[in-house]
């Protein structure tokens, strides 16, 4: 955990900078690339995964505020949402809402 | 208004954008910039880092990966790499779009600033919109739709934070929750192409287990070993069928 604000504002400027560079980037080469191209489709296979292992974590293995709420909130949860946004024709508003007001109701008792 | 509902005069354009803006996408934007506003502030964090992530990052998978690797105490190098590959798809995004807003004699340090507001809600409903409009209003659109979403997106950082300060402890949980929700639902909204699906089935199984024997180092080795095994995979695997022809920029209706 960090609490050092220099070290804060030194994650804030590395994130920033490693962030911007992309869009920098891509209004510098602009038509001298292929964005449907092999390098861009890994690049896509690796941002996926690294976000998916993201949510999975934050979900089955929290480190941070969700660790206090239970394994089987945080699944029902999950699957509650997904399910309501799948029968709203893939609403992401309903299915947050849903989602989080199973949650809710799994942590009030 | 001109043919098809598209409108021909500036402040014609500019309401309309402001009108797109302030509609679904900036309801779903504002619901999820909540979740992370609280997120900052149960993970520990000062109001300031989430505004200035909000203000300087600008694309919600950095900010939370940031945030989730800043409350394990992860060295700059591993917050910069994890960032930096999650955010890559900025840069296809840009290529794409930009054409769409160029037009003549306008100066480039302005494609550079309004880069920095392409993220997947702006550049989705840009690709969409941009085309239908003339060329000398494109680039007048996206400014106001994305400076409003950005608008809102800060607005809401500050309101999730304050909020898990107020509200029940249930309530703050569920407003965190809406980080991981979010994500798993924008996930599912479009499945394609097959790479996509490889690499997050494999990034969810892998994202546990690499945590649990690599701690700050995980989530980038999920990402690395998870991504690269999704493109081999789907390399090796016969040709997918190639997607109906999809209008460019087709997006599902409410991003």
């Amino acid at each position: 955990m960090m609490s050092d604000p220099l070290i804060l504002l030194a994650a804030l400027a590395v994130a920033a900078a490693v962030t911007y560079v992309w869009r920098g980037l891509g209004v510098l080469l602009g038509g001298r690339i292929d964005p449907a191209g092999p390098l861009f489709e890994w690049v896509g296979c690796v941002a996926y995964a690294l976000l998916a292992g993201l949510v999975a974590r934050m979900i089955l293995l929290p480190i941070g505020p969700l660790a206090a709420a239970s394994l089987e909130a945080r699944a029902l949860a999950a699957a509650v949402g997904l399910g309501v946004f799948l029968l709203a024709r893939r609403s992401l508003l309903l299915g947050l809402a849903a989602g989080l007001a199973t949650l809710l109701l799994m942590t009030l008792r | 208004m001109g043919r098809d509902g598209v409108p021909v005069a500036r402040g014609a354009v500019i309401r309309a954008a402001l009108r797109e803006a302030f509609g679904i996408p900036g309801l779903v934007l504002a619901a999820s910039y909540l979740g992370f506003g609280s997120l900052v502030r149960e993970t520990g964090f000062p109001l300031w880092f989430g505004l200035a992530s909000t203000a300087t990052g600008w694309a919600l998978p950095g900010q939370v990966a940031l945030v989730e690797l800043a409350a394990l105490g992860s060295s700059l190098l591993v917050i910069g790499m994890a960032v930096g590959l999650t955010n890559a798809r900025l840069m296809p995004m840009t290529v794409t779009l930009l054409p769409s807003l160029r037009r003549p004699g306008v100066g480039s340090w302005r494609y550079y600033a309004i880069a920095h507001l392409i993220a997947v809600t702006s550049w989705a409903n840009g690709m969409r919109e941009t085309p239908r409009l003339a060329q000398e209003h494109r680039f007048a659109w996206f400014a106001t739709f994305a400076v409003s979403l950005w608008t809102i997106t800060l607005v809401s950082t500050a309101a999730g934070f304050f909020l898990a300060g107020l509200v029940p402890k249930p309530v703050t949980l569920a407003l965190v929750f809406l980080n991981p929700l979010y994500f798993l639902l924008l996930f599912l909204l479009d499945l394609r192409p097959r790479s996509k699906v490889l690499a997050l089935a494999f990034g969810t199984v892998l994202g546990p287990v690499f945590h649990w024997l690599g701690g700050e180092w995980g989530l980038l080795a999920t990402g690395l070993v998870g991504g690269t095994a999704a493109f081999l995979v789907n390399r090796a695997l016969p040709k997918e069928r190639p997607a109906p022809p999809a209008p460019v920029g087709e997006a599902p209706d409410d991003v």
